[in-house]
């Protein structure tokens, strides 16, 4: 370099011991870790570099002292920079907290023609008054819901089948249309409903008002029709018909359907899959069963266990992304989700993977008679009898008693995986999100007992399966990121050009 | 390609910087800002008011009354409507040209980095008085031109007077698209980055060098310490104030095998950059003075290249890489592949005319004749 004045690299090089900044760590495989920190950054180090760099033995130009540096695992210099970037990520993974309760749930009626095996809530009764929502519970509920400091809303409709008190829904999208001109709030609908009662007036009513469908398809006929019964025993036959007689009238776009995996589907992943992709759909949302309501009741002939599950779960997703590498672009939601937690600096809106908890501020549960519940799963454990998680009556309690009172303040404060034990020190926290309602209704409180918690166990293992997939192959990288930004993988092309 | 020549100004007091024209302009408001060139035996009838006449008739003793410029007979090189500065040694210069897409403005020598592989190495002078030139030169370029480049030396060292030049830009050429090469490190300031978002130019975007994801590699590469912080810092506030920003990494023997890494620390710390170019070094400047230090075959980074596109690709970026030629090149890489290099300095091999992807590769910088890697060779179908 001669005359010129250029330094050489060790005159930049840190003139300081290295610090460690927190992070959370686990044995990934026989001889490495994952080291990952708060804003869900991460590592693999083999276990000899993992022990020199906990001890301040690394030297400062090895790759792996780069590395973690890099990726904000240690800190050499008094510079504030790391920790701007640090500050912004965290705030960036936590951005979905901005705006509180954007999901705003309606159950319009608790009546149901079906009686599915799983169902936590619905009644079979033509009892309109006893168990539909009133006029005076929407237009209040409605008060409620755009209390909230979010600029855009979502309300769905649940039931029961909600279609049975479709003079409701109507009432609640008039009034909402009403409100967001007038607040400027941006609102959507989404009906939840198995369809089988839907009319064309209805699905015209729906087109006009940008209204989505999540219906319930659970696999082939003998597997929805059993786990899906009504009187004709003809559930399948309906979903099927009138998601086609949906898709026509609203788009394909707006007909979603969800499965949930009872101890029948468990034997049958690829017939399942096979059903979703014959019938059109581009994703499949692979659901186990909620521990609530009526699946208590029967869980000895339709539940299972985590690892049940787990092994359907893993076998389905190896079939989806044989689906995949054949060039059909087909999604399964939660990998989706995960994927994105663990690959993006991007949070996810699901609001029952959380920290803290999505219940009461990320979504809220109107019920049919104005009883206000933080989350879909503790209207069902009330209708179990249990009314631990009741916030509220919309015509006694006010916005600030419902969604500031003392309830709602405790199970937030009991759902943060960053201080909850076994979460605390897990490094896949990040990742996940607590779940204070489920760990209730399984353990008996809301902070649980993650060693034997069903919840910990089903996700830590999902979680570390999509790392292991994720580092085992071009294409399943590929393919993973075409789903997090929900594109066809062919969007992502890494083919070489000829 | 030609962008200056010599040639001998008569009555030429003082520097002039016009626009060409080899057509006769009939109102002298429009003569004023322009340099009239004029190839025929018999002077102009009415050359009055034109800052300067042009002539390649080399023996004409024209009596005119403005200054008179001769030069040799190549200067078929200039059109009409381009921008070119005239010394009153007679030292010609174009500054724009009409009908090219790769316009700018050099407009500092002068740096707050020494990087290593600098195309462009500055100079320890004091040139702010330039700024004039450049706002002179921003009157006179057409409106319609599509893209103008901003660069250096480093622009943002004229502080205030590079803020005025953007907001000028924004009032004469509200159409066309502004591009600022910067290492950014000026904006670590809060208040300068909230200025220039004030101004709000409805197309501008600053390109960003980042050569590492740890301070000391980044650093050193650009023998500045501290400026790793500067320019990360500069790239937060310059997102928070929306400016837009691309950032740019150049590939060499220090930085590339780290380029994975770096790869995901801008996919991690800078989801808002609206484009990421990997480049290959030109072999100039500084970059010839380190050769030993920083030249390696490109043809040898080609897995840490596609590992680094991949993942930015993947993260849903937008990328380019510049300056490679495609039979040097990982075909999966070609789709990211741009013809980047300047025209003025974009060459090709002899046996490049042999190659059947001749028209889709960039080639090679004029620099890049001496020394480019060793597998150059025509893709035959």
């Amino acid at each position: 370099m001669g005359q010129l004045r250029f330094q050489n690299r060790a005159f930049y090089q840190a003139g300081q011991p290295y610090r460690l900044l927190p992070f959370q760590f686990l044995q990934f495989s026989a001889d490495r870790k994952i080291v990952v920190n708060e804003v869900g950054e991460y590592l693999f180090v083999s276990d000899h570099d993992f022990d020199a760099f906990v001890s301040h033995r690394l030297p400062p130009s090895s790759d792996i002292y780069l590395d973690l540096k890099g990726k904000h695992f240690l800190f050499d210099s008094d510079s504030p920079a790391p920790f701007e970037m640090l500050a912004t990520k965290y705030r960036t993974k936590k951005a979905h907290l901005a705006g509180f309760t954007k999901l705003h749930i309606f159950v319009v009626s608790l009546r149901c023609e079906h009686s599915c095996q799983y169902c936590q809530v619905s009644r079979v009764s033509s009892n309109k008054s006893r168990y539909d929502m009133s006029p005076e519970t929407a237009s209040r509920s409605l008060d409620l819901a755009f209390r909230t400091p979010a600029n855009e809303i979502k309300i769905e409709f649940q039931g029961g089948e909600p279609l049975l008190n479709f003079e409701r829904i109507v009432q609640i999208i008039e009034e909402a249309e009403a409100r967001s001109t007038a607040m400027g709030k941006a609102v959507e609908f989404v009906v939840t409903s198995n369809l089988a009662l839907i009319s064309d007036e209805m699905l015209l009513y729906f087109r006009e008002h940008s209204v989505a469908i999540s219906t319930s398809l659970d696999g082939p006929e003998f597997i929805h029709n059993a786990n899906r019964p009504r009187p004709g025993n003809n559930s399948y036959q309906l979903t099927i018909q009138n998601i086609q007689r949906s898709r026509e009238s609203l788009g394909y776009d707006k007909v979603a359907a969800l499965m949930t995996a009872t101890r029948l589907s468990l034997p049958h992943p690829h017939k399942i899959i096979d059903e979703y992709v014959d019938k059109g759909f581009q994703s499949i949302f692979l659901r186990a069963l909620n521990p609530y309501g009526f699946a208590v009741k029967t869980s000895r002939s339709i539940g299972y266990t985590a690892d049940e599950f787990l092994k359907f779960y893993i076998e389905a997703l190896d079939y989806i992304l044989q689906i995949n590498r054949r060039g059909l672009n087909f999604v399964e939601i939660y990998a989706q989700l995960l994927l994105t937690r663990i690959l993006t600096p991007f949070p996810t809106g699901y609001v029952d993977l959380q920290s803290p908890a999505g219940a009461g501020i990320a979504v809220a549960v109107y019920n049919y008679d104005g009883d206000v519940y933080a989350s879909d799963e503790s209207r069902m454990l009330a209708e179990m009898g249990d009314k631990q998680f009741l916030l509220g009556n919309v015509h006694t309690d006010s916005y600030e008693q419902i969604f500031g009172g003392r309830l709602l303040r405790h199970i937030v404060a009991s759902s943060c995986v960053e201080s909850l034990p076994g979460c605390a020190d897990c490094a896949f926290q990040t990742f996940c999100g607590a779940d204070p309602i489920f760990n209730y209704a399984t353990q008996g409180d809301l902070i649980g007992h993650r060693p034997t918690s069903e919840f910990h166990k089903k996700n830590f293992a999902i979680i570390k399966h999509l790392l292991t997939l994720y580092h085992s192959d071009r294409d399943i990288r590929r393919i993973f990121w075409a789903w997090v930004h929900n594109i066809p993988a062919s969007e992502l092309t890494a083919e070489a050009v000829e | 390609m030609k962008l200056h020549s010599l040639g001998h100004a008569i009555r030429l007091d003082s520097p002039i910087l016009g626009r060409i024209t080899r057509r006769e302009l009939s109102s002298v408001d429009s003569r004023c800002d322009s340099i009239l060139l004029w190839n025929q035996e018999q002077p102009p009838l009415d050359s009055f008011g034109y800052l300067a006449v042009m002539t390649s008739q080399r023996q004409a003793a024209w009596r005119i009354p403005v200054p008179l410029v001769h030069f040799g007979d190549q200067l078929d090189y200039l059109s009409d409507g381009d921008v070119v500065s005239i010394s009153a040694d007679g030292f010609i210069r174009t500054l724009y040209r009409r009908n090219s897409p790769h316009n700018f403005i050099l407009a500092t020598d002068q740096c707050n980095s020494f990087c290593l592989m600098c195309s462009q190495p500055p100079k320890q002078i004091d040139d702010f008085a330039r700024i004039h030139e450049h706002l002179r030169l921003i009157d006179l370029i057409d409106q319609e031109t599509q893209e103008l480049g901003i660069t250096g030396g480093e622009p943002t060292l004229f502080k205030d007077d590079f803020l005025h030049l953007i907001d000028y830009c924004k009032q004469k050429l509200p159409n066309t698209a502004l591009h600022v090469l910067t290492n950014g490190r000026l904006f670590y300031y809060r208040e300068f980055a909230r200025r220039l978002g004030a101004i709000a130019h409805p197309d501008l975007m600053l390109g960003i060098p980042l050569y590492s994801d740890t301070d000391f590699e980044h650093d050193y590469v650009v023998q500045a310490r501290g400026a790793f912080e500067e320019t990360i810092l500069g790239l937060y506030n310059l997102a928070s104030h929306n400016v837009a920003v691309e950032i740019r990494v150049v590939i060499h023997l220090q930085t590339y095998k780290r380029l994975p890494r770096l790869a995901e620390f801008i996919a991690g710390n800078f989801p808002f950059a609206a484009h990421v170019a990997l480049m290959g070094m030109e072999p100039f400047g500084f970059a010839n003075a380190n050769f030993d230090e920083l030249w390696i075959d490109p043809y040898d980074y080609q897995s840490e290249l596609r590992d680094a596109a991949e993942t930015l690709h993947f993260s849903g970026f937008s990328i380019s890489i510049y300056n490679h030629q495609l039979c040097v090149l990982d075909r999966h890489l070609w789709q990211f592949a741009r013809k980047s290099i300047s025209d003025w300095k974009n060459v090709y091999l002899q046996e490049c005319n042999q190659c059947d992807k001749l028209d889709a590769c960039g080639g090679l910088f004029q620099s890049g004749l001496k020394k480019h890697s060793a597998h150059i060779a025509p893709i035959l179908a």
